[in-house]
């Protein structure tokens, strides 16, 4: 691409940097080899499909897509592929929970056909779509529809992993019903009372033919039964590195009580956030991992600065400005790894306030709004403004209260020419005023 | 009023100046998420790799800054009970035993307290069967009355390979054992556990402890039940837990072979290998070829050298931006001489706590510690093992295997072209050192004598 590749041959194979992420890549006869692992946070080898089971409304889907949050933001591209959206897809109109009666031949024949779409969908995603991990979210109640899915998986060479959240709690399952399901598309034309009957006689419809995960019968399988919304777990078998961090995802609370509790105060280790938080009179606590990210030999230079010395670097961090890498410094992919425990932390907290920098406060923010590499550099965290963040349903309400005291602003839009070969107005033509 | 803020000499962290006097050096790599002090409490019956998790846990929890101990109450016995005759000592009828028994609980027990509130521990493992409910309720009284966060680890087993294995590897070479031979030590052993049998009440989360927060370890590791988890270093023990084995393996450790920038003494930076260097990496691809390891990982880190060394292997291999040498911020590309004459006061800094000590602008081996454990993670999870790595790296990844402390870790040896073999050997690691005969500059630095402040640079 560039005359600024270094090229250092010495050895079997050539290693030629990467100029957008500084990394080194061995090359034969000029062109980079493809097998080269980078190890970001996990590497499989084989695709993995990580499948649901349980009774509605015991969280699976929340589970699911949670888990698929935050595999996408370590960089494990992950999808999940939900049952019941085929189900509304073919059926189109939700008439009652007779369509999920065991003697409802008809019913179970779609209900059938629905999975092994979906199944497909699963083996695309995870063969030539780029994939590595597919949730399959579905009850999967019963023994049979669960090895229908390991033979599936061993033919197409997939590794399983089975989530099972087993409840038995009332008031956690009314609450459930409460807050996912009565705003479903199947209910969108009742009330109530009525969507939460229905639902209580379809819950039952899977009841009797429900059968759990077996210490013994399934003893071979791969999997973590949640019990009592995460204060219990048991873990069967965990085969390999994905598994072992969906374990640790389960590990967290995912259900909280609003109580009032401390805040936890927590800052970087540079002097203005601790300035900031010192300012709040309570205790806090300091991460180096929220630090900002560390602009290499482009540190505290200003925008125009780093177009007059470096004018191919900043082109290149507008081409790709979440993989590009600042010389000896990082990348906002290198922030991510870098900021995965305290993710982890935040998870296992309860009322948490981050003070820290631009940079850092996307990635965290693109982890719980669920915002691919694409976003995350460009999302808009200004100074002096608070981004609140509430769990709700499935995902992240977001209040954004500003503070109300000046500041310059500090976010630079992708300014339109990314060419290496642009002149200096076209680079600059995006930076915010300052002074 | 905020109040001010004065940088910390070594460590390079903001503290307020309310803190008076120089705070205590930070323990933990990071924010002290664990406030008050934990006592894991170990269950089970004999022979089923409590001391082995014991020991593991706590060389783990120290090395990422958890001050921790193992109190095994075994050892108390040996010391009351000088001369151990037979399993007869453990019958449940035999009353002066069992007073003798409880005594020595006690008296550990009250060794956890003094650690925990006035030696600074912040983790106590209690080892022992603790089999009943009786002496189970017992340490939860005494964790309540004195504000301890109690965690069982319960290990279940009914295989008896592994058991037999078990009391081969760890039993029959114990003090105890020392005037028998090997089969009627292990005949021995087995009377023993079948004392504690009769008597034992597992760990229940259905009803008498659910409430309790614990995991259990089935079948080394096949199955694990997780109750309660309450905090955050309940999660990390459970999180280890689950990613370590025991299947035989060995780790190699080794540092890049000899740079461009080592020849000029020059530290840090992204150069490439020297001639010597490079005959380093084949001599490396020749030892890998006769030690013939199985399925063996390979991993460098993302600088040029460690590349290039592994490059020469000719087999697949992963990079780990964390095995990036040590950040010496502005102090990169400098020679030992050259910081000495520009940062005299840094050098010296350097010299007093070279573990805490930060470079301006750059890391410490305290951040080192934080930035590699995912890699101990991972090689915990894995079998055979290659890491080419860094000088200050391979410091940090050696001090965990060999339980090294804080103050050790910056002085280990790690020259450049020697390979450390490690292996798992009952409660430790054996090491063996091989140097491939390629002759190479030295980096190491001893621990100097005198402060240079008191030499009167």
């Amino acid at each position: 691409m560039d005359n600024e590749d270094l090229h250092i041959g010495t050895c079997s194979r050539e290693l030629t940097q990467n100029p957008l992420r500084k990394i080194w890549i061995p090359c034969k006869n000029g062109l980079p080899e493809k097998h080269i692992f980078q190890r970001r946070v996990c590497m499989t080898n084989c695709p993995t499909l990580i499948v649901t089971v349980g009774l509605p409304a015991r969280g699976k889907t929340y589970i699911s897509k949670k888990l698929t949050r935050y595999l996408n933001w370590i960089g494990v591209p992950t999808k999940e592929f939900n049952v019941g959206q085929y189900r509304r897809e073919y059926l189109k109109i939700y008439k009652s929970f007779e369509f999920f009666r065991a003697d409802n031949e008809e019913g179970l024949k779609i209900r059938r056909q629905c999975a092994l779409s979906a199944l497909n969908d699963v083996r695309q995603y995870l063969t030539v779509g780029g994939g590595q991990v597919a949730v399959f979210d579905a009850t999967n109640t019963t023994r049979d529809r669960r090895s229908t899915i390991v033979e599936f998986a061993e033919n197409n060479g997939f590794k399983v992993f089975f989530v099972e959240s087993v409840c038995e709690d009332p008031d956690v399952i009314a609450a459930n019903i409460v807050q996912v399901k009565l705003g479903s598309p199947d209910y969108i034309n009742c009330n109530t009372e009525e969507a939460v009957e229905d639902f209580m006689k379809r819950i039952e419809c899977y009841e009797t033919s429900y059968q759990p995960l077996d210490e013994v019968l399934d003893r071979d399988l791969s999997y973590i039964k949640v019990m009592d919304v995460g204060g219990r777990y048991l873990v069967n078998r965990v085969l390999d590195h994905i598994q072992s961090r969906i374990f640790g995802k389960c590990l967290r609370k995912f259900i909280e009580e609003q109580n009032i509790k401390d805040l936890k105060v927590w800052t970087s280790q540079m002097k203005r956030t601790i300035q900031t938080a010192e300012v709040l009179g309570v205790p806090y606590e300091q991460w180096k991992a929220l630090n900002e990210i560390n602009a290499g030999v482009c540190e505290e230079m200003m925008y125009e600065e780093i177009q007059e010395s470096f004018p191919l670097e900043f082109a290149m961090r507008d081409q790709d400005k979440f993989r590009y890498r600042y010389p000896k410094g990082e990348s906002y992919e290198d922030l991510v790894q870098r900021l995965e425990p305290v993710i982890m932390e935040l998870e296992r907290q309860e009322n948490v306030l981050v003070v820290c920098h631009q940079a850092v406060m996307r990635c965290l923010l693109a982890y719980f709004l669920d915002k691919g590499a694409g976003e995350l550099p460009y999302l808009k965290c200004p100074l002096h403004t608070v981004l609140k963040l509430t769990p709700v349903a499935y995902g992240c309400r977001v209040e954004s209260v500003c503070l109300n005291v000046e500041a310059v602003n500090t976010h630079r839009h992708r300014p339109e020419n990314v060419n290496v070969q642009r002149s200096t107005e076209d680079a600059l033509q995006t930076v915010p005023a300052h002074f | 009023m905020p109040r001010e803020l004065t940088k910390n000499r070594i460590q390079k962290i903001w503290i307020s100046s309310k803190d008076d006097k120089t705070p205590s050096r930070r323990r933990g790599a990071g924010p002290h998420l664990a406030n008050p002090p934990t006592v894991i409490v170990m269950v089970g019956l004999p022979a089923r790799g409590k001391t082995y998790m014991s020991k593991k846990l706590t060389r783990y929890l120290n090395w990422i800054g958890m001050p921790t101990k193992v109190f095994n109450v075994g050892e108390y016995r040996r010391e009351a009970v000088r001369n151990y005759s037979s399993y007869d000592f453990f019958k449940s009828d035999n009353e002066d035993a069992v007073k003798i028994r409880h005594q020595c609980a006690l008296a550990a027990l009250g060794d956890v307290k003094s650690y925990l509130t006035d030696e600074g521990g912040q983790v106590a493992v209690f080892d022992a069967t603790n089999t009943t409910r009786q002496r189970r309720d017992m340490i939860l009284d005494f964790g309540r009355s004195h504000g301890f966060k109690i965690f069982f680890i319960e290990s279940v087993c009914d295989d008896p390979n592994v058991i037999a294995s078990n009391i081969m590897e760890v039993k029959v070479s114990c003090p105890d054992y020392q005037d028998c031979n090997r089969m009627d030590a292990m005949l021995d052993f087995q009377k023993r556990i079948e004392c504690y049998q009769a008597a034992y009440q597992p760990l229940d989360p259905d009803q008498y402890d659910r409430d309790r927060s614990f995991i259990k370890v089935i079948d080394v590791g096949r199955r694990f039940l997780v109750n309660r988890v309450r905090d955050h270093i309940q999660s990390k023990i459970v999180y280890y837990l689950m990613n370590i084995h025991v299947q035989p393996r060995a780790i190699y450790l080794c540092c890049h072979g000899e740079s461009v920038d080592n020849l000029k003494g020059r530290m840090g930076g992204d150069s490439e290998l020297s001639a010597r260097g490079r005959k380093f990496a084949t001599a490396l691809a020749q030892f890998v070829e006769l030690q013939k390891p199985r399925n063996l990982k390979v991993w460098s880190s993302q600088l040029c050298r460690s590349m290039q060394t592994a490059e020469e292997l000719g087999v697949p291999y992963e990079q780990w931006k964390a095995l990036n040498e040590i950040d010496t911020g502005m102090c990169e590309e400098m020679t030992y001489d050259e910081i000495k004459e520009r940062h005299p006061e840094e050098f010296a800094l350097r010299d007093e706590d070279k573990y805490y000590y930060r470079y301006p602008s750059g890391e410490s081996y305290q951040d080192l510690v934080q930035r590699v454990e995912p890699v101990i993670m991972e090689m915990e999870r894995q079998e055979n093992v290659l890491v080419i790595s860094h000088q200050a790296v391979m410091r940090c990844l050696l001090a965990y295997f060999l339980d090294k402390s804080a103050e050790e870790m910056p002085y280990l040896k790690c020259p450049l072209h020697t390979v450390l073999k490690l292996t798992p050997v009952a409660y430790g690691c054996k090491v063996e050192s091989i140097f491939l005969d390629v002759e190479a500059v030295n980096t190491h630095r001893d621990r100097p004598e005198l402060p240079l402040s008191l030499a009167g640079h």
